[in-house]
């Protein structure tokens, strides 16, 4: 289209430039179509469902509701920063193995969702984890088995090393 | 489309100066969803999450005053230390949409686009808010009161950012209750927030999405402050009653797609008369 | 002779909880949903829709699309080349709107251009004059006749009566009721998306789309194209879940055309507020019923008026008239009924298939009813449905003998003797999260009552009323690797997983390679119906036997060896009655074994003018119980606990049917008190997240599960799908819970706090 710009963006410790872009672009778009990087779904682009959510400077946040070009200059980590290709993270193993997931639309989300989570609190209580999830929704589980996946990497990393890991995602 | 990021308020203002029309991005869980939907376009962007003089709060002992700056993200005032300040926005806080929601909405953003069932407003309301903005030409402070003029209408000019809030630690009992149809993310169907001020002797209700603006409730107010007994902790049950009664009066709602004006007057009635029992556990 | 191998047993036969081989993909954001394709070269593609919900088109006029500069293509119904209309039962749905517009949202045109920015201004740009005309909403004018046709085949999509046995019984005790049941939307996550390739002569087209049945959106693609079937190429694009709302055509057309048109491939993907309006929804549904039974409360006759608002088009309407009214009697024995049931058109959004298929509708009906009939006979909800319950051998009101495995009585024991919520309301924590209300902080412990309900069900499995929905399947085996093809959509449900364990179970393999799903091979039939594991398992289990057929046969030749005396133990070939144990990969060295086996299961009859006639294939049997909390002056819910028994057969991946059994419950819980396409004058209030409430994790309840393995000899492997139940008699066990919890009366879904604390 006739208005497009250039600027560049941190993506999980890389710098990319983004060309040929619309500024009212979100993050979420800009992400999947500009940068190749699909991992990121949208379901809502209302902020209502999770399935884009992504970190900015450490923080989880819904991908849709950032205007990509406002977001020069912070550090942004997408599902695809999680863990190398075919070395699934401890918390994406534990969905896998606890049949946390099923279509998997809103798994990119709730990975990042509970990897966040996980590096808030350590040891969350299912109330806890129910509460920070409650932003990511899914429509083929029920959540039964979420729950399950979360609570068994807390578990297990308590029992690597005696007093939690540092299971967080760099940027 | 042009969109300007601006590192320090003087250029914000600036911006907002050359070009009033501009739409400000806040953390984007207004402006984003309109924009996303297509519903609504924009020319350009001033976008002032980077403005660290709006990433301030600070508590003024002295002065028994919070001052919490616009861009502060609803995530840090559910969460301590700014919580145990004003525990009822606190509350309110904590059911704005989901963790990824609170991570980017502000409370600058809540009030400039203040809608009836912005979760913060009530209780910024029954707190006698100050709300500061600024101007290239100069600041000013309004009450919410003021501040608030319709349904997502404000008292801002064009040319001005709403730079912050003042509220005061009030001693005393505050609380705020939600109610929506499902246990999370939800918009508000009815809302109220109650402040007890021990040191003052008054009792402030304010109600969201009951009326086309935050209402406050007088009658009510001046009922309970002449009725309930903060020595003690205690309001009679007929107080409670009646309270919850003059606050139905108060409300002024409507029918939508969301639920009716019936339900509505007759919940805030519910949550107006539990919240003065929690503030008054004592029979 | 060999030494017998020492290796770790072989898993990931039937019967292990394996995880699925697409896991790690779909946990690393790397597997391919259909919305992630895309091509060198490729336009975006936008549909124009009706704003109105009833009107004449008087004019379009495209010439301001044509203005802006990156659009490359606008079409209308006048460049659909073949048939211009589609459907699954009846083709009466218009490919792009020609002379009237039946629908809020119904497609009227589509562009194609370089962004989806240019896309929506292109489409603001298309001037369309409409005379609006007053839109049919209630279905009994339909019935009626007091309304024109507001479509060539009329306002009534079908009737159908069902008649058996004595008319003219009256019960000492008589119960009745009328029941009210919502619009629900599939609400899946994974959006509309499509990628369409077309052939460089212009004459073919690759598409690249989540659907639910390859082979049938081919026949209607190819047919609006004017192409032959083998010129329209289908591979499943990974499917974001399903629920019955990707049964019907809804983007592909158009994006094949925008494709042809331009010469270019074409993505298109729908918005959410699109999604709402483009595919089809659960039939809202008014039922009247009326249970005769005798003082202890055995029944003895069921009347019933049922109607279904179809919407503007047909889709399969009249299937699930035909699921609702003969389930009418529920999971209980019944010798006389009177049904007469409607499947109507409106101007109402187009509703199909949902999860459930009209059972949804007769079940919310039907346990109300059995609630009633308990008070009035000074029973229990319990006792009172152990003593209607279903058994193997029994007849519908169809006439149709259950020849089925029918544990009812063993689902409602089993889910009666799993133990209530250990905690009381608020929790020993007194946590807020656990009242009505949650974070909202609404309610005390002393303002909450807690309630429980009951729901049981019989679902039918597979098609009905004739309709031969047979599965295809090839497995091919060479050098110990075994690899299965077929064109069964995977949309989460988890066939892939179980087809790799069939596999495993009957070649003896570790390696499963699962192919591409396209249509290269024969149909699989619909991902839909529950009849997936028992249709497309049937399938691979037929291809694989023929296989391993084919591999005793080329062992038995190499030893001197009987075939028939050949088994598989592990990973080997064994002799049962001798010593030979030879890997199956060294059997299989150097062979290409390749076997396509069509699954058909037994024919079944249409309804004579009765609605006698034996018209489903099997049924599956399921119990609820649901616990909740309620603020009663708020109107609030909170669901506690649901506890359920279902039958399902065998358990051919425990946690898969586990994951099955609660979201089918998530969708339950849903309907029960939270999700409702709310339409007022055929205009739709909340096409969106924010008002189209999904349970989160915060409104969903502990499950307790037991899993009922009666295995039933009729299915290929002795499962039943599992896929509906859980969606069916939860839904009115939470409301019966409610109702015990308020001790009134609650006649519709979803429930509204209104309904619960006003008068």
């Amino acid at each position: 289209m006739a208005e497009s710009q250039i600027y560049s963006l941190h993506v999980n410790g890389e710098q990319r430039e983004v060309a040929d872009a619309w500024l009212g672009e979100s993050l979420l778009f800009v992400l999947r179509e500009r940068l190749g990087l699909m991992g990121s779904k949208g379901a809502c682009e209302q902020g209502e469902c999770g399935s884009c959510s992504v970190l900015v400077d450490g923080a989880l946040v819904c991908s849709c509701l950032v205007l990509a070009a406002a977001a020069v200059g912070q550090q942004i980590v997408t599902i695809e920063g999680v863990a190398p290709v075919g070395s699934p993270s401890d918390v994406q193993q534990a969905f896998v193995d606890a049949g946390a997931v099923q279509c998997g639309f809103c798994t990119p989300g709730l990975i990042m969702a509970a990897h966040s989570l996980l590096e808030r609190s350590p040891a969350p209580s299912e109330m806890e984890i129910r509460e920070e999830l409650s932003g990511n929704i899914c429509r083929c589980t029920g959540y039964g088995r979420i729950i399950d996946a979360v609570q068994r990497v807390a578990v297990a990393r308590i029992v690597v090393n005696g007093r939690g890991i540092d299971g967080g995602i760099k940027s | 489309m042009s969109v300007i990021i601006p590192t320090s308020l003087h250029s914000a203002l600036q911006a907002l100066a050359d070009s009033p029309e501009a739409t400000v991005l806040a953390g984007g869980t207004d402006l984003m969803v309109e924009l996303n939907s297509g519903h609504r376009q924009v020319a350009s962007v001033i976008a002032v999450s980077r403005v660290p003089e709006l990433c301030s709060w600070s508590h003024d002992a002295v002065a028994g005053l919070l001052n919490i700056g616009a861009g502060i993200s609803y995530d840090e005032i559910a969460r301590e230390p700014i919580a145990q300040w004003v525990p009822a926005l606190a509350q309110a806080a904590r059911t704005v949409g989901s963790p990824q929601i609170r991570h980017a909405a502000t409370i600058g953003g809540n009030l400039g686009t203040c809608s009836p069932a912005g979760d913060g407003l009530p209780v910024l309301a029954a707190l006698d808010a100050m709300i500061h903005l600024a101007s290239l030409t100069g600041v000013r402070t309004l009450s919410f009161a003021d501040f608030m003029v319709g349904p997502k209408r404000t008292a801002r000019l064009p040319g001005e950012l709403i730079t912050g809030v003042t509220v005061p630690v009030v001693r005393g009992w505050q609380g705020y209750s939600k109610v929506g149809v499902r246990n999370a993310m939800v918009i508000a169907v009815a809302s109220a927030a109650l402040v007890a001020d021990s040191d003052a002797g008054t009792v402030r209700v304010a109600l969201g999405s009951a009326g086309p603006t935050i209402l406050r409730c007088p009658e009510a107010e001046a009922f309970a402050a002449a009725h309930v007994d903060f020595a003690a902790g205690s309001a009679a049950d007929s107080v409670v009653d009646q309270f919850a009664g003059l606050v139905r009066t108060a409300a002024r709602p409507i029918d939508d797609h969301r639920s009716s004006a019936a339900y509505r007057r007759h919940a805030v009635g519910v949550l107006a008369g539990r919240l003065l029992r929690r503030a008054f556990p004592h029979g | 002779m060999t030494d017998a191998p020492t290796r770790s047993e072989l898993r990931g036969r039937l019967g292990d909880s394996i995880a699925r081989p697409d896991g790690v993909p779909k946990v690393q954001g790397t597997f391919a949903f259909s919305g992630d394709l895309s091509a060198d070269g490729f336009l975006w593609g936008a549909t124009l829709r009706s704003p109105y919900p009833h009107a004449r088109i008087i004019s379009i006029d495209l010439s301001g699309a044509w203005k802006i500069s990156g659009v490359e293509a606008v079409i209308t119904a006048t460049d659909v080349p073949g048939k211009s209309t589609y459907g699954l039962i009846s083709h009466d749905q218009p490919v792009f709107a020609v002379d009237v517009v039946r629908f809020v949202g119904e497609p009227i045109a589509a562009v194609a251009a370089d962004h989806p920015e240019t896309c929506r201004r292109a489409l603001a740009a298309i001037v369309v004059e409409y005379e609006v005309l007053p839109p049919l909403v209630d279905p009994e004018r339909a019935i009626d006749g007091s309304h024109a046709p507001v479509h060539p085949d009329g306002n009534v999509i079908r009737h159908q009566r069902i008649v058996r046995g004595d008319q003219t019984i009256q019960g000492p005790v008589i119960v009745e009721g009328t029941y009210e049941l919502g619009m629900q939307d599939q609400a899946f996550l994974g959006l509309e998306a499509a990628l369409a390739l077309p052939d460089s002569g212009g004459d073919g087209i690759e598409l690249f789309v989540a659907t639910q049945w390859l082979h049938e959106d081919q026949k209607q693609i190819a047919a609006c194209l004017g192409f032959p079937e083998d010129k329209v190429r289908l591979t499943l694009g990974g499917v974001g879940g399903a629920f019955g709302a990707r049964e019907d055509i809804s983007l592909q057309v158009h994006t094949c055309l925008l494709a042809l048109r331009t010469g270019r491939p074409v993505r298109m993907a729908y918005s959410r507020e699109e999604s709402f309006l483009g595919h089809v929804h659960r039939h809202p549904c008014t039922i009247w019923m009326r249970h005769h039974a005798d003082y202890d409360g055995r029944i003895l006759r069921v009347e019933a008026r049922f109607v279904f608002d179809g919407g503007a088009y047909a889709s399969t309407s009249s299937a699930v008239l035909i699921n609702g009214i003969t389930h009418a009697q529920g999971p209980y024995k019944c010798e006389n009924a009177t049904v007469d049931g409607w499947a109507v058109r409106t101007n109402n959004l187009p509703c199909g298939a949902m999860r459930g298929f009209g059972v949804v509708q007769a079940c919310f009906a039907h346990e109300g009813q059995m609630d009633k009939l308990a008070v009035a006979v000074g029973s229990d909800p319990v006792a009172i449905r152990l003593l209607n319950a279903m058994e193997t051998g029994d007849r519908l009101i169809t006439g149709q003998v259950i020849e089925n495995v029918a544990p009812v009585a063993r689902c409602i024991r089993e889910t009666a003797a799993l133990p209530l919520p250990s905690q009381p309301v608020g929790g020993h924590d007194l946590d807020p999260l656990r009242l009505p209300g949650g974070s909202g902080l609404t309610a005390d412990v002393s303002h909450i009552r807690r309630g429980i309900g009951w729901g049981v069900a019989i679902k039918n499995l597979m098609y009905s009323e004739a309709f031969d929905d047979y599965s295809t399947a090839r497995v091919r085996l060479a050098d110990g690797v075994a690899s299965v093809k077929f064109a069964t959509a995977e949309v989460g449900q988890g066939f892939v997983t179980i087809a790799g364990q069939i596999v495993r179970s009957i070649l003896g393999v570790d390696e499963v390679i699962i192919e591409a799903i396209d249509t290269t091979v024969g149909s699989a039939g619909s991902t839909s119906a529950s009849r997936q594991t028992w249709m497309s398992g049937g399938a691979v289990d037929g291809a694989c036997r023929l296989v391993r057929e084919q591999l005793f046969q080329h062992v038995g030749q190499m030893h001197g060896i009987d075939p028939l005396r050949l088994t598989i133990d592990g990973r080997d070939v064994v002799d049962a009655e001798g010593s030979l144990r030879v890997s199956v990969t060294d059997a299989s060295a150097g062979l290409e074994l390749d076997q396509t086996f069509e699954h058909h299961h037994r024919p079944t009859e249409d309804l004579d003018e009765f609605g006698q006639g034996n018209c489903h294939t099997a049924f599956a049997f399921v119990a609820h119980r649901a616990v909740v909390d309620v603020d009663v002056e708020l109107g609030l819910v909170k669901v506690v606990q649901i506890a359920t028994a279902q039958d399902i057969g065998r358990a051919l991946n425990p946690l898969s049917v586990v994951g099955q059994i609660e979201g089918g419950i998530a969708q339950g819980l849903g309907l029960a008190v939270m999700e409702e396409i709310i339409q007022i004058d055929g205009h739709v209030r909340n096409a969106s997240f924010t008002d189209y409430l999904l349970p989160t994790f915060l409104d969903m309840p502990d499950v307790a599960i037991s899993l009922i393995e009666e295995p039933d000899p009729m299915a290929p492997l002795g499962a039943k799908g599992v896929g509906e139940p859980p969606t069916i008699s939860s839904t009115p066990a939470i409301v019966a819970a409610i109702r015990d919890a308020i001790g009134r009366d609650l006649t519709r879904v979803p429930v509204r706090p209104n309904d619960i604390c006003l008068p």
